[in-house]
């Protein structure tokens, strides 16, 4: 019956060729942990993709009760978290996977560093991997604020000192995250919100895009 | 005329002049107004000007008083109450003083005459420390003194504004 489907579409769509290109690939010997298995370490960059994939799954579900208000955003919070079935799974998860998406890209990152593999021709793609890294922060970052308790709020007023503290600018910045020269408040959190939820998933997804592109166009890096 | 024709704008060109012209300025009247809203905060004038009454002059004396008040705080859609607190006194040539209590190092709170830190402001968080004029003391975590809050006098009672830097040690 499936195949059936199939047929039907691939004879019309062609697509055998598509997927072919997305998943029909060879793993090299060297990056295999079943011949080698210090090789695991090449794993996390897709344990990085995996952590995200739990995280926008998730978040996407999050949303589904969580208020970006200061004076309802707790209180949706402590409901998701309490009274929803599963919501403390799921929060949970996102919960702790946004800290173990920062363990994953750092040790990813510490593998493609230490086995020179970011050297010509794959410069762009490091280039391109440590601004993923830092769109990871500032969700990290943002994501913080949003269930708005205590520790939220004040690591976020922290997080803006920090901004503050550029030369010239640092004014500038921290009034644009925070929606107001002096307030950590409702239009802080709104706008953590949509940074967080809009802004850099989109960014997110088209620079892992390029990352993945370019994976596929140059393979992955030779043996040691 | 057809040997002049090198230097006219061929049809090719032409149409990418104007397409690149006209998609440039749809997709600009597209994204500045979005930029616009975004950028908001910084179009908008600084925080009200408004004046709180504290307590009365005759009541400040030379020993710092811890007073708290509050102003009227506008944030975004919400009209709320924002409790403020102010180091009240007069300094050695008698005029007044309102210091903000937030440490100019990392933003803890500062005490007066805590512990063995006679004559001084000390903040806990990193021992920052302030002579009686809300001055840092040199060596220690503040890089700047401790902010002082605008103040006016009516009718012999003190209002205090906005709290602002200082210049000092």
């Amino acid at each position: 019956m499936l195949q059936k489907i199939y047929d039907w579409v691939d004879e019309r769509l062609d697509i055998t060729p598509i997927w072919r290109d997305i998943a029909d690939h060879e793993v090299p010997e060297h990056v295999n942990p079943a011949h080698h298995f210090s090789a695991f370490v090449y794993c996390f960059g897709g344990l990085t993709f995996f952590v995200t994939v739990i995280q926008v799954l998730s978040g996407m579900f999050l949303t589904m009760y969580y208020v970006p208000d200061i004076e309802n955003a707790w209180n949706s919070v402590q409901y998701l978290q309490s009274q929803v079935a599963h919501g403390q799974i799921v929060r949970g998860m996102h919960h702790w996977g946004a800290s173990v998406v920062i363990v994953m890209i750092f040790l990813h990152t510490l593998r493609v560093f230490f086995q020179g593999a970011y050297k010509k021709p794959r410069e762009l793609n490091w280039v391109v991997g440590v601004l993923l890294f830092f769109v990871m922060f500032g969700l990290g970052f943002t994501g913080y604020l949003l269930p708005w308790d205590n520790k939220a709020f004040f690591a976020t007023q922290v997080g803006l000192e920090i901004a503050e503290s550029v030369p010239v600018i640092g004014t500038d910045i921290k009034t644009l995250l925070a929606g107001d020269p002096d307030i950590v408040g409702a239009q802080t959190l709104t706008r953590f919100f949509a940074i967080h939820v809009f802004f850099l998933p989109a960014a997110l997804f088209g620079l892992m895009a390029l990352h993945f592109i370019m994976i596929r166009r140059q393979g992955i890096s030779g043996p040691l | 005329m057809s040997e002049k024709k090198n230097n006219q704008v061929s049809r090719r060109q032409f149409l990418n002049y104007t397409l690149t012209g006209v998609g440039g300025f749809m997709g600009a009247a597209m994204v500045a107004p979005m930029v616009g809203m975004a950028v908001d905060p910084l179009l908008k004038a600084d925080g009200s000007d408004d004046f709180q009454y504290v307590m009365d002059v005759d009541e400040i004396t030379d020993e710092p008083q811890r007073k708290t008040f509050y102003i009227d705080q506008q944030d975004g859609w919400y009209d709320t109450e924002a409790e403020r607190t102010a180091w009240i006194y007069r300094d050695e040539n008698g005029d007044i003083l309102a210091l903000s209590p937030i440490c100019t190092h990392l933003g803890c709170v500062v005490d007066w005459e805590t512990g063995d830190h006679g004559n001084e402001f000390f903040c806990p968080c990193h021992y920052g420390r302030y002579d009686q004029n809300g001055v840092n003391i040199p060596g220690t975590p503040p890089e700047g003194p401790l902010h002082a809050y605008e103040y006016q006098i009516e009718d012999g009672r003190l209002y205090l504004g906005r709290a602002n830097p200082r210049e000092g040690a």
